[in-house]
């Protein structure tokens, strides 16, 4: 088979996924009180791992990062709904809001919210939902889909 | 604890979840979807002796009083519908494993059914035009992963017809929520009821063509004359356990956002909006029997049924006065309960003759007598004879339109019900008497399985029509409640 002649997208491929994932990482974080959250750094993360596939191809992805990403999408739902749930504990009213400030060791004082946990399975879900559209389209008629559902 | 009023949504979307992580683990999903249902029912059931207790339960979501969170009202109406909501869905999962092909099943039926009671419910309960909105979304979605199930050809196209109108009628919603808040300023229900005693005369014709709008928009989702065109293929295609989810549920959120938002909202025209609906209400009744005749396929029979009945709901309504409002709702409890146990069993009576054509069908009773007399006593449930719950239902809103002089309504009512009779013995007669047919089925255990979860509803439906003098104090109740606005706004607004 021919190799296609893509040194340059392999090169700054290595440079970039890593920026994504790391710029993605900051966007969730960033999201209580500044552009950001869950949503878009999913996104983010998203278009790093696709970069990732484009660049070195379905199988060797798939090899290096055997993760199922609907089980993704699934657990984020988990932890979302779950995030909701601490009200009933608490006995304060659903989707209740609590924030404060932490001292974090190296990192110093932070602000931490409870919404982050929320935003944490809103993150999930994005990276889930997105990579399962988009590796069913491009594996060619959903035969990856279908293998992993015993649906045909 | 206020938030009981939330535990009807976030229940089933938990069980939703959880169910996804094993979704070719068959044998346990089954097993905790039954589990899960019953567990919620108990819970459901618990919510609605506390809510006719001591009133209406009221969550402020997050702690942020209304008008500006988002507010959750388990109130009677409500309460009542989504333990009627529970009880439908407890048959549907006992019903689903004989129902549904293994294949159909692991492909996240039990995740969509979860997510689906989750948005109704949401529907009923949610106390904000916008959340209704988005709780609509919600159950669409889910229906739009359950009527794809099975992926036919015929599906898809029908389908594809069912996504377009309702992505436009949700299009159409979102647009009339605009134009109240423009009107009022705010969006929460009982703040908007309250807001538009205010608002200046020269703008009143206004609200009634906003009113007008937001009807057809319910008017699509409730399948009322003219906009039910899309109803009867798309209810048909699927499984029939998905068919009996959307026959007895999603019409059924249509009709009681309309239930909800002429009571509490637009009422200062009622000779404009509410006069329409009793004529739209006729039209519905007359076309949708009509449909009932046209057809010997059986379960199309069934699904023009759902017309007829929305028209006798919406009567009620638009007759506006506490006999009417008593009839509708319980004429739409007795219809969920009544659809849903239909759907069930001609969902049976299908692979018990192995064909949908009445035509081709004969003596299906000799082999299984208890299938049939359940679907003809369903029959004369549906069709309202006296003792049943459709008789009860259609009597209240009967006295109703002849006590407002509303001849006309009252003979088409009658004449309608009368046909629906008719369409129904069709099914009896052809079907189930006679010769007995060549080419039954080899299993009948699974049409015995198929059966059982009928004999519920149809004994609940029994149960509510002849025992009625148990349920009329609670519809007394709702219609009481309906008609005087100030105990929802008091209950949503008091902080």
């Amino acid at each position: 088979m021919k190799q296609p002649n893509d040194l340059i997208l392999r090169t700054t491929t290595h440079l970039i996924a890593f920026i994504l994932l790391g710029f993605s990482i900051y966007l969730f974080f960033a999201g209580h009180n500044a552009p950001g959250g869950g949503f878009i750094g999913g996104l983010m993360t998203s278009a790093a791992f696709i970069l990732m596939y484009m660049t070195y191809g379905y199988d060797k992805i798939k090899k290096i990062l055997p993760i199922n990403f609907r089980m993704v999408a699934v657990t984020g739902l988990l932890v979302a709904v779950l995030s909701g749930l601490g009200s009933f504990v608490f006995q304060e009213p659903f989707l209740s809001h609590t924030s404060g400030y932490f001292e974090i060791p190296l990192l110093g004082e932070k602000h931490l919210a409870t919404a982050m946990l929320f935003d944490l399975g809103v993150y999930l879900v994005v990276v889930g939902v997105t990579l399962t559209i988009i590796l069913s389209i491009t594996t060619d008629s959903g035969d990856e889909f279908n293998k992993d559902t015993g649906v045909s | 604890m206020n938030n009981l009023a939330i535990l009807p949504i976030i229940l089933p979307l938990l069980a939703s979840v959880i169910v996804a992580f094993i979704p070719k683990k068959l044998n346990i999903v089954r097993k905790l979807s039954q589990i899960f249902t019953v567990v919620f029912l108990i819970i459901v059931g618990y919510i609605f002796w506390k809510v006719f207790a001591n009133g209406p339960i009221t969550l402020q979501g997050g702690g942020w009083d209304a008008p500006f969170g988002i507010t959750f009202i388990a109130d009677y109406l409500s309460i009542l519908l989504v333990l009627t909501t529970y009880i439908i869905a407890t048959a549907a999962v006992f019903y689903a494993p004989y129902s549904l092909s293994d294949k159909q099943e692991m492909f996240y039926f039990y995740t969509f059914f979860f997510l689906l009671i989750s948005g109704i419910s949401g529907a009923f309960l949610t106390g904000d035009l916008f959340n209704l909105f988005v709780f609509f979304e919600v159950l669409l979605m889910a229906s739009y992963g359950l009527i794809v199930l099975g992926n036919g050809k015929v599906q898809l196209r029908e389908s594809l017809k069912y996504v377009l109108i309702n992505v436009f009628s949700s299009m159409l919603f979102v647009t009339t929520v605009a134009f109240i808040y423009s009107l009022v300023g705010t969006l929460n229900m009982a703040h908007i009821a309250e807001r538009v005693e205010a608002v200046p005369a020269e703008q009143q014709g206004i609200l009634t063509a906003v009113g007008i709008l937001l009807f057809f928009v319910f008017a699509v989702k409730a399948a009322i004359f003219p906009l039910y065109y899309w109803l009867p293929n798309s209810y048909v295609v699927p499984n029939p356990v998905v068919s009996a989810l959307f026959g007895a549920l999603l019409t059924k959120v249509g009709i009681y956002s309309i239930f909800r938002v002429y009571t509490l909202i637009f009422v200062q025209d009622t000779g404009i909006t509410h006069q329409l609906f009793i004529w739209l209400a006729m039209l519905t009744m007359i076309f949708g029997v009509i449909g009932a005749l046209s057809t010997n396929n059986v379960k199309l029979i069934i699904t023009y049924n759902i017309i007829p009945a929305i028209g006798f709901i919406l009567m009620g309504i638009g007759l506006y006065s506490e006999e009417g409002l008593a009839g509708s709702t319980y004429y739409l409890i007795h219809d969920m309960i009544i659809k849903a146990a239909l759907f069930l069993l001609i969902g049976a009576l299908v692979v018990a003759a192995g064909t949908k054509d009445l035509s081709k069908m004969s003596g299906v009773i000799q082999r299984f007598p208890l299938l049939g007399w359940l679907f003809f006593i369903g029959s004369l449930v549906l069709a309202g004879i006296p003792p049943f719950s459709g008789f009860i239902g259609k009597l209240l809103l009967l006295q109703g339109s002849l006590g407002q002089g509303e001849v006309l309504l009252t003979i088409i009512a009658l004449l309608s019900s009368l046909l629906i009779l008719l369409s129904m013995m069709r099914i009896f007669v052809r079907g189930f008497w006679g010769e007995k047919m060549e080419g039954m089925t080899t299993n009948p255990r699974k049409v015995h399985a198929l059966t059982i979860p009928a004999v519920f509803l149809i004994a609940l439906s029994i149960f509510l029509g002849v025992c009625a003098e148990y349920v009329l104090p609670y519809v007394e109740t709702i219609s009481n409640y309906l008609l005087d606005r100030t105990e929802y706004i008091s209950s949503v607004l008091k902080g």
